[in-house]
């Protein structure tokens, strides 16, 4: 995938888009911060108007074909915590926002 | 906690001439702990992602003589985001002439995160400097039935790999060996790729080579993490370990206090009647005994402090308290790890306001470096102790709880609040500048921390309070005794006055109540007049501007004066001696509320200012801090004398 490579060169690089035709069209693009608590998904790519943003959620491990699962929201709902390449991590919405997924069955 | 109540910097260690190798490696990896296996120091360490804030080095033996070790704070990413990560960034690149490059680094890899960790990796191996990786956590790897073939993974990265458990120094042969020679290193064949798609084919090969097999859920922290962040459950649980925790402050404490009191009363008398000289003696029995006994008698409750501070950070607890946090935080404009800052300033406002550097963006940092001093700090606590045990009987209980305790929750209580506030005002003024950045929080497993860790963080924080005491307090307290006893009254201002030479604690009282002390003191009264407090505690609040112990210090030397058999008594027993109060005794509730509520507020640290100055880069932050915590300190102390006052 293109995306990741645009993203992974500066830091200023232009804002990175992920076409929209990712996937089937019956697998509407979905964010990580749509899946319910519990459920699971494989990271499709990470879009983010700041690239300094998508490149640390990258390094974080959301890296486009990674199993990802929601384990737990705090008691006001932001942020969540999820589990992504063998750990956890809590993100706030605004940073699940920026992660697509394709929801596993 | 090495660094207590101190301006922690890099530890000066001669670095001319010698090898040096850095360690770096993801947040919570273990690299303070190897760096202090390897060089016998005791840098702070916690199972949280951003313990290490700032460069640290030491001395480590080698096969090959001695070599600089350089402790660094740990990164997701060499493309830094935040101040702590920036330093990172720039010790590894060798176009930041601000600092040397080091000869060869050690990387270390959390075997229990291996996956996201590579990714680390491979921006650390494209760097052209001699790597040598460190795996740890292979314990928990083990137990939570995961797999690694070590060879092999050393085969796949093409550069040494052994690992090191906790620092255990049985495993540290070997690395000594290697750490003596990096020339000898092998290095990758080709480096790993620089774009992110082909990075994650390239950690795919490497673990697929090693054998990895990715550790199962860690179970023990499911079932911590159901009832720790549940909603209900988790606050509840929360709030009863501070409660519990604030009624053994007076109730485990107080008996160890009491002997420690005891032991400086009969060492006063000892010195009082074994010494011949008069003055001698005071400056020895009054001075020093009196009032820095005063403050180490608050020595058993620092050290229950610092257990249970080292026991949350060593658990795990501090991201957890980021997580439930951080939507709160979220309202006064800031993030989760601004408040685990804040929870730092329990300790002292000092590794709090260095902990903001793990804060990407500019405004939080100032925000929560205004809010920190705020925070109840443990050199508020022996203020707070005594004040307190003025001001509540020791036996009062509301319910099934010490009154005293809860009196120390409310102000702990009230510290927080206020901390927070400060921190959203400024976050609030400061809206304009930089971009939204992301908050994330690793959630490390909850671990066991060793009792040796957690004693040797007690046994530091002692050591700092002592030393503190020894030179700061020490000090203050010698000159204090001077402008407290100078000018001595000749036997004819004594006659004059109708004081009885013979009489020496009419001499004492006479002395101290015309001394210099008392002009500095009585001419600043109109300033702290509404709040109820006369000279000697005035004497006492401007002392402590250079230590808040200070004025605990300042209020023993006066009651060892006044009563030095049993100095707790005499502080009870003062009275006001002029103004339109005169005669009545001084330390009212109202006017301890007063006095209470003013340590709540004011900024009386020099060490916290100069750490403000440092890390904001000017002194336009502590100024501002100063003006605006003494102004709120004052209304405060007033706004509580009035409605305790209106209540008793
Ligand atoms: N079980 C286990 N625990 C370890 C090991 N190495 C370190 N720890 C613990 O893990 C926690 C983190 O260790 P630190 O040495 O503070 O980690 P760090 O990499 O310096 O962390 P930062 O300074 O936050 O980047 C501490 O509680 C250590 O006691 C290990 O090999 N096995
Ligand atoms: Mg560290």
């Amino acid at each position: 995938m293109s995306v990741m490579s645009a993203m992974s060169l500066r830091r200023h690089a232009a804002p990175v888009l992920v076409p929209a035709s990712v996937g089937p069209v019956e697998e509407r693009v979905a964010t990580l911060s749509a899946l319910r608590c519990g459920a699971a998904g494989t990271v499709t790519g990470v879009v983010a108007d700041d690239p300094a943003v998508a490149q640390r959620l990258v390094d974080l491990g959301f890296v486009p074909g990674t199993p990802v699962e929601t384990v737990r929201r705090a008691p006001l709902r932001d942020p969540v915590v999820y589990r992504v390449a063998g750990y956890e991590i809590a993100l706030r919405k605004a940073q699940a926002d920026c992660i697509r997924i394709a929801p596993t069955a | 906690m090495s660094d207590h109540c101190g301006p922690a910097e890099p530890a000066g260690v001669a670095v001319a001439g010698r090898r040096r190798i850095a360690l770096v490696g993801s947040p919570n990896s273990g690299k303070t702990t190897l760096f202090n296996a390897l060089t016998g120091l005791r840098a702070k360490t916690g199972n949280y992602p951003g313990v290490t804030v700032t460069r640290y080095q030491g001395v480590a033996e080698t096969a090959l003589g001695p070599v600089v070790l350089e402790d660094l704070p740990g990164t997701y990413s060499l493309t830094a985001i935040s101040p702590d990560e920036r330093i990172v960034a720039g010790v590894l690149d060798p176009a930041d002439d601000s600092q040397d490059t080091p000869d060869a680094l050690i990387l270390t890899l959390d075997a229990t995160t291996l996956r996201r960790s590579l990714r680390l990796a491979a921006q650390v191996l494209r760097a052209d400097l001699p790597v040598c990786v460190v795996v740890t956590f292979t314990d928990e790897l083990t137990r939570r039935q995961g797999r690694l073939d070590l060879a092999a993974l050393g085969r796949a990265l093409g550069v040494p790999v052994l690992a090191v458990v906790g620092g255990r120094r049985q495993q540290l042969g070997e690395l000594r060996e290697l750490l003596g020679g990096p020339a000898t290193w092998s290095r990758p064949l080709v480096p790993p790729p620089l774009d992110a798609e082909a990075v994650s084919g390239w950690v795919d090969s490497v673990l697929a080579s090693a054998g990895y097999a990715a550790p199962e859920l860690d179970a023990r922290t499911r079932r911590l993490d159901a009832v720790l962040l549940h909603p209900v459950g988790g606050t509840v649980v929360f709030l009863a370990t501070m409660f519990v925790f604030f009624q053994t402050i007076f109730t485990l404490a107080a008996p160890v206090q009491g002997l420690i009191e005891t032991g400086f009363a009969a060492l006063g008398d000892q010195v009082r009647a074994s010494i011949g000289v008069d003055w001698l003696a005071g400056l020895l029995a009054d001075g020093v005994i009196g009032g820095v006994g005063g403050v180490v008698v608050f020595l058993p409750q620092i050290a229950l402090l610092f257990v249970l501070i080292s026991l949350l950070e060593g658990v795990g607890y501090l991201a957890r308290a980021a997580f439930l946090m951080d939507r709160v935080m979220a309202r006064a404009g800031l993030e989760g790890r601004a408040f685990v800052a804040l929870l730092s300033s329990f300790a002292c406002a000092i590794p709090g306001i260095m902990a903001t550097r793990t804060l990407p963006s500019t405004r939080d940092r100032i925000a929560t470096m205004m809010g920190a001093p705020l925070m109840t700090c443990s050199a508020r606590l022996p203020v707070y102790v005594l004040l307190i045990g003025l001001l509540v009987p020791s036996d009062a209980r509301v319910g099934p709880i010490g009154a005293q305790g809860l009196v120390m929750f409310g102000l702990y209580l009230g510290g927080a609040v206020s901390a927070m506030l400060t921190a959203w005002l400024f976050s609030r003024l400061g809206r304009s500048a930089g971009p939204a950045l992301p908050f994330y929080m690793e959630m490390p497993p909850y671990r066991l921390p060793s009792a040796r860790s957690v004693l040797l963080a007690v046994y530091d924080a002692c050591r700092g309070f002592l030393a503190k005491v020894g030179k700061i307090i020490l000090g203050t307290t010698v000159v204090l005794w001077l402008l407290l006893n100078l000018p001595a009254p000749s036997d004819a201002e004594l006659a004059r006055a109708g004081v009885d030479p013979a009489d020496s604690s009419a001499v004492a009282s006479y002395t101290i109540d015309h001394s210099l002390a008392a002009d500095v003191g009585r001419a600043v009264e109109p300033v702290f007049e509404p709040l109820g407090f006369d000279w000697r505690i005035n004497v006492g609040v401007l002392a402590s501007l250079s230590a808040r112990e200070v004025f605990v210090a300042t209020m023993g030397q006066v009651a060892a004066a006044t009563n030095p058999d049993d100095p707790s008594q005499a502080l009870a027993d003062l009275r006001v001696q002029d103004g339109p109060r005169a005669g009545e005794p001084l330390f009212t509730a109202p006017v301890l509320a007063a006095l209470l509520v003013f340590f709540l507020y004011a900024l009386q640290c020099m060490s916290t200012i100069a750490v403000l100055r440092r890390e904001s880069g000017s002194w336009r932050w502590p100024a501002i801090a100063f003006t605006y915590l003494f102004a709120l300190a004052w209304t405060m102390a007033l706004l509580a004398r009035v409605v305790v006052g209106a209540v008793t």
